[in-house]
This record gives C-alpha cells, sequence and structure tokens, in this order.
C-alpha cells in the first residue's frame, strides 16, 4: 500500500470530495495557491502545499480566495453550508479563532438547533494547531478543547495520515459543523494510506497499543511522543495501552473507560494549557465514572498555565515530551496509598 | 550418511510483516521429531502463531532465545542429526546469510507486492509467488476475506510452481463493484483474471464462498481444473450462521467487528487487534459495505444458504478433498456429507472455519499430498 504523508493525505481527501459532490468548494486565504505571485495560481499549493491542484481541476468557483479576514472567511462558509453547499473553510492559525467566533459559535454551531432542525451546516473548518517552531504565542496555541466545549460542534485531532484521509472526507460528508485540527509540524508524517475513499466514524478511539498496566491517553502530536515512552517503558516491564481518542467532540468514552477499568490507571497527554482542557475533562470523566477502578492517582501532562514562548529553549520545555510522559507513567504505576 | 544441516529462520506470513519476536520454544536442544509437530510460537504485530516442523529432525540449538524480536529470514534454530559435530553447529551458525529480500524475484517465496490485474472492467489484486513448472495453485479466499488469508499457506505451497492469490471483486483492495453478485459473476471475474494471468491448467483451492466459486469453474472449464481443495465450502447445504453473516456485515466499529471475527475460529485469542483493524480498514473503503451486501443478499439471504452447487460437485472428476473444522461455527461440519464418496474427507478438531490459519501446518500437508 502507498505511503503518504499528512499533507497528500488531506489533499487526496479534499479531491475525492470534490469529485464526488459538486456542492464541496473550498475557501480560504490563498487556497489556491500563489495568486499575485510571479508563478500564478497553484504555484504554492496553498501556504500549507494541502490544496495544491485544486484550483487547475476545479477553477476558482470551488476554489474560493479571500481577503485575510477570517470573520468574512467564517460568515461566507457558514452562510454558503446552511444554504446548501458543503464548504471546507480555511482558519490558516486555529490561534486566530477570536476574530471569528461569533460566526462559529454563535451562528453555524447553533443552526440545526435554532431552526428546530430543518437546517443543516455542512461545514468543515480546517486550521492549524500545535507549538514547535518557535512561532511564538500568537501562533502556536492548540485550543481544540474550545471548540470541544460548544455543543453543535465536532472536533477532529488526528495524529496520522490514514486517520487524517479517512476523518475528513467523513466531516466533509458530515451533516454538522466540524472544526478539523491540523497540528503544524506533523503535515509531512508518513503511514500506509490507501488511494480509495473511506471514512473514519467520528467517535470511535483509535488503540495504538495494547497493554494492561496504565491506560495513556494522548492527542495529536502527543500520541507519538506517548509512543516513544510506552516503547522505553516496557522495557521497564511497564506495558502502556495507549489510546488516541481521534475526534474530541464526539469523544469515545467507552474506550476510555473500559481500558481504565482494566489497568486502574490512567496518564492523559494533551499539548495544549490544561485549564479546562481536554486533560481535565478526561480525567473528570475517569474520576466521575470509573471511579471504582482506580488504583492511583489520574495524572495530566500539559503545557503549563502560560503563553506558549518565543524562545526555542522554553518552548522545548513547555511542550511535553517522552520524558514528562514516562515519569507520570511510573509514578501512577508505583503509586501506593 | 548424516541429514543436512537445515536453518530455522523467522517465516513471513503476511505483506506488511517485516520482523516477529519468539514467544516460546517448544522443542528444546536435544529433541528429535516429526512433521507437523510444534517447534515454537512466534508472535507478529497481527498475529500469533506457531511453526510446524516440515520434516523430521532434532533440534540442535536454538540460536534466539525466547522473548527476541528479529527480522524475517533471521536464524532462529538449528536442525541437524544428533552426531552432527557441535564445531559443524558453529560454522553453520557463523556463515549463515540472511536472504535479502527482494522487489523483483519470483524464484523464491518472498512475498512481492501483488499485481493488479485488470479483467471484467474491474482491477483485482493477485499476490503471486513461486515459479516453475508444476502446474500452478490458484487460492480463492472466502466471503469478506482478501489475499492476507492466506498468509500461512501461500509461502508452503510454491515449491517448483506458481502459487496465485486472488482477491474477488468487492473485497480487500481490489474494485468495488461486484455486478450481481452471484456465482456467475464471480465465476466469470476468476475466470478473466486466470486469462491474464495466463493460467491453463492449474489446481484450486477455495475456502468458504471461494470453495463454491472453486467448484463452479470446475464445472464450466472441468479440462482446466486439476485438483480441488475445499476448504469449509460454501454451496453444499442450505444451512449457515445468519448471526455471523449480519453482524460482519453491519460491523463498522471495533467491539461489534471484534465480535464478528470471533464466531470465525475456534480459539478467540486467534483475532487480534491488528486483525480487527484490518477488518475495519477494508469495510471503512467506499463501496466495501455495498458490496458485502449485495453478496450476502444473493449468497445467504434469510439466514440461509442459496447457492448449491452439490450437482456440480458430483459431477466432477477432478481429484476433491473437503477440509472442515469440526468446530466450525459459520457453516457446519456435517455439510461434507454432501461431498460424493469419491471426495477425500479431512475432518479437523478444534478448528473453526479458517482451517487454514487455525491449522495452517496440517492444512499445508493436506494440500501439498493433493497437488503432488
Amino acid at each position: 500500500m502507498p505511503v503518504k504523508t499528512i499533507r497528500q493525505a488531506l489533499q487526496e481527501a479534499l479531491v475525492h470530495e470534490m469529485r464526488r459532490d459538486p456542492r464541496v468548494v473550498v475557501i480560504g486565504e490563498d487556497v489556491s495557491g500563489g495568486a499575485g505571485t510571479e508563478g500564478g495560481r497553484d504555484a504554492a499549493g496553498g501556504v500549507l502545499g494541502v490544496t495544491k491542484g485544486l484550483i487547475k481541476e476545479f477553477g476558482e468557483s470551488r476554489v474560493i480566495d479571500t481577503p485575510i479576514t477570517e470573520s468574512a472567511i467564517m460568515g461566507a462558509a457558514a452562510g454558503a453550508a446552511v444554504t446548501g453547499l458543503r464548504p471546507v473553510a480555511e482558519l490558516m492559525f486555529s490561534d486566530f479563532l477570536g476574530v471569528c467566533f461569533d460566526q462559529i459559535f454563535n451562528q453555524a454551531a447553533k443552526f440545526r438547533y435554532m431552526f428546530g432542525g430543518k437546517a443543516r451546516t455542512p461545514l468543515v473548518i480546517r486550521t492549524m494547531i500545535g507549538a514547535g517552531r518557535s512561532a511564538a504565542a500568537q501562533h502556536s496555541q492548540s485550543p481544540y478543547h474550545i471548540f470541544t466545549s460548544v455543543p453543535g460542534l465536532k472536533v477532529v485531532v488526528p495524529s496520522n495520515a490514514y486517520d487524517a484521509k479517512g476523518l475528513l472526507i467523513q466531516a466533509i460528508r458530515d451533516d454538522d459543523p466540524v472544526v478539523f485540527c491540523e497540528h503544524k509540524l506533523m503535515y509531512d508524517l508518513r503511514t500506509e494510506v490507501p488511494d480509495e475513499a473511506y471514512t473514519i466514524p467520528f467517535g470511535e478511539a483509535n488503540v495504538v497499543r495494547d497493554g494492561d498496566d496504565v491506560t495513556v491517553v494522548a492527542l495529536a502530536r502527543m500520541v507519538h511522543y506517548t509512543m516513544e515512552a510506552a516503547e522505553k517503558l516496557a522495557a521497564e516491564g511497564i506495558e502502556c495501552e495507549v489510546i488516541d481518542p481521534r475526534t474530541t467532540s464526539p469523544l469515545d468514552e467507552d474506550t476510555i473507560l473500559e481500558s481504565v477499568e482494566r489497568t486502574g490507571r490512567l496518564v492523559v497527554v494533551d499539548e495544549a494549557t490544561p485549564r479546562c482542557s481536554m486533560a481535565t475533562d478526561i480525567a473528570a470523566l475517569v474520576a466521575d465514572k470509573a471511579f471504582a477502578s482506580l488504583k492511583a492517582p489520574v495524572r495530566r501532562v500539559t503545557a503549563p498555565h502560560t503563553p506558549v514562548p518565543f524562545a526555542p529553549s522554553l518552548e522545548k520545555l513547555y511542550i511535553p515530551d517522552a520524558e514528562r510522559i514516562a515519569a507520570a507513567v511510573r509514578e501512577v504505576h508505583g503509586y501506593a496509598r | 550418511m548424516s541429514a543436512p544441516i537445515t536453518a530455522i529462520t523467522m517465516p513471513k506470513w503476511g505483506l506488511t510483516m517485516t520482523e516477529g519476536k519468539v514467544v516460546q520454544w517448544l522443542k528444546q536442544p536435544g529433541v528429535s521429531f516429526a512433521p507437523g509437530d510444534e517447534l515454537l510460537e512466534i508472535e507478529t504485530s497481527k498475529i500469533t502463531n506457531v511453526v510446524e516442523a516440515d520434516a523430521a529432525g532434532t533440534m540442535m540449538r536454538i540460536v534466539a532465545p525466547e522473548g527476541t524480536t528479529l527480522p524475517i529470514g533471521a536464524l532462529l534454530a538449528v536442525i541437524a542429526a544428533p552426531e552432527t559435530p557441535a564445531a559443524d553447529i558453529d560454522a553453520f551458525v557463523a556463515q549463515f546469510v540472511v536472504a535479502e529480500p527482494s522487489d523483483t524475484a519470483t524464484e523464491d517465496a518472498t512475498p512481492t507486492a501483488p499485481r493488479e490485474v485488470q479483467a471484467l472492467g474491474r482491477m483485482m489484486r493477485c499476490l503471486e509467488m513461486g515459479s516453475g513448472d508444476n502446474v500452478p495453485v490458484l487460492l480463492l479466499h472466502g466471503f469478506g476475506g482478501d489475499l492476507n488469508t492466506w498468509m500461512f499457506n501461500q509461502p508452503a505451497l510454491c515449491d517448483g510452481r506458481r502459487t496465485l492469490a486472488l482477491e474477488l471483486p468487492g473485497h480487500g483492495l481490489s474494485s468495488k463493484d461486484v455486478g450481481a453478485g452471484d456465482s456467475v459473476f464471480f465465476t466469470d471475474a476468476i475466470e478473466a483474471a486466470l486469462g491474464v494471468l495466463d493460467v491453463q491448467r492449474v489446481h484450486v483451492v477455495g475456502h468458504s464462498m471461494g470453495g463454491a466459486l472453486a467448484v463452479s469453474l470446475a464445472a464450466r472449464r472441468p479440462e482446466r481444473i486439476v485438483t480441488l481443495s475445499l476448504l469449509a465450502p460454501a454451496g453444499l447445504g442450505t444451512e449457515i450462521s445468519g448471526n455471523f453473516i449480519d453482524a460482519f456485515v453491519r460491523a463498522s466499529r471495533r467491539r461489534e467487528a471484534a465480535e464478528a471475527l470471533q464466531y470465525l475460529v475456534h480459539d478467540p485469542s486467534l483475532i487480534s487487534r491488528a486483525m480487527v483493524e484490518e477488518f475495519l480498514r477494508y469495510k471503512r473503503l467506499d463501496g466495501a459495505g455495498q458490496a458485502l451486501e449485495t453478496v450476502s443478499r444473493v449468497w445467504f439471504p434469510d439466514g440461509r444458504q442459496a447457492v448449491n452447487l452439490v450437482a456440480e460437485l458430483r459431477a466432477l472428476t477432478a481429484p476433491v478433498q473437503v477440509i472442515w473444522g469440526r468446530d466450525d461455527r459459520i457453516i457446519p461440519a456435517a455439510q461434507a456429507d454432501a461431498a460424493p464418496s469419491t471426495a477425500q474427507m479431512h475432518l479437523l478438531n478444534g478448528v473453526g472455519h479458517l482451517p487454514h490459519m487455525e491449522k495452517a501446518g496440517e492444512v499445508n500437508r493436506l494440500i501439498r499430498a493433493m497437488i503432488g
């Protein structure tokens, strides 16, 4: 089976769905990729390279470049969705959600409910998350927990190319607004990806690794650091069960709870800040519904409650790594009352 | 005359296996064994299974201790005659060279990528292994299966011959359009693929629905089918587990898929998480669910089998053997009674619907005896 990057997998998903359904359109800043440059449109394939080739195949009525105005992108996309198109809108950096939050939070997320189920809002918002590039505090956050807290939004946080393609196709076919979070350091990660179109259902976690000692729930880039830690820990005789929820809304509670009922120990790894976060949410879920199974306190491995630092040395300390994850696992594994 | 010194090496089970872990040695140094005896247990990222002895011999030295993970082809142990001097064993181990997997070779058992056969307006994948002048072997998987179902068998069957594991339309990564989904459609597809693959006379091994298709193909082209090995074949009776068919077709989530797949085997531990994930990856493909629904409606409506090939089977003159697990929960082994009295019968204890995976060594020996 061919091996592809996350970037290629996302591009393929867009092409599959744009060919399959003429209502699917792409809208965002420089999605044609190079308008106004010497090379012209498609010279760059979009700032992330994900929309490469789309303008050539589908034309400017379906690949829509916008001004640098997130509120206009999201407003236009939400309106288009509720009136019959299936837009895939790009919010380049999720850090910019502030300037378009009304369109997402109070409009797109509410249409179905406010119109008594008579309206559908098949909108996908692709957006970049994550620290690690010294892009500083305004371009490095991972605010998927903010989207997750809004009823009416679905939220996807893929960790590999196979999942990215299947989840993006699922997102485009879904009749509700979906925020699709892409980690900016993961576009070149490769795995086997079928050429065909396929869908991965929302709300089904991927059990990345089986283990009976400690359950570790990790999101996006943290899945890879967790696997690194799990391999080290296995050499020490500690077997981690690693769960990647893939979507934070809906969240596959059953897979997490069943695992904790077996292991009795939980570590949650989340690149986002800790307050009101996915790590906190999952810890609360387990404390609430699997308390009797717990043999040790739940540990959260997260960023500190501060902005993301610009200095590379500080940023490195800010992001959870395999060492911190392994230390947390050892702590809960060795815990005695 | 002393028996030659031979190696037990890390096998390659399936397309994606690159390494395996030695879980347990079941024969210790100094112990002699007969063909079919279990030598050791190997675990891959997908499956755990035992390696059985091909021939009689004596375990002389274990090179790979339990718990070690090694690449395919790596030396695991040495077999020789008991009187072989230790120095000869030392020299054999020292000189052992791991065979490099080749990208293009068809001369050895190394699976290369499956080729894409264009026939009947569709793409069918076909994994080809082995070469030589002996009559080739065609392997036909069952309903919902794919070419990986033969991972333990194909490498054992390709001495001096081509073996072809064909992936039927609607299955695996082959095109998903199954037309009418009936035995005529699939037999047409197989025949067209054999044409592209330039196969004239052939031994056919078919599992479940693939067994029924083997009979259908033989009835249509009796002059080309040399022998038939039918593993838990469909088409010999009306009974089938409707619960399994429903669960298999419906399953879209991990838990449902795991429950459905458990029906297939006597020992549920054979169904690993990776196998469940592989099955889900197939089912998530556009068109896969529709293909399974179409086929199940034609073949297995209302929890029974609608396709009956008993008359065709009884009219065949080619040698036939029927291999069935006594604990098959999908199609009862009692349906083997419908085969003609001239057919060889092999009912296996402690085996469910996947005899070629659950008792691979025994099934491989039976097939090798049949194809000569």
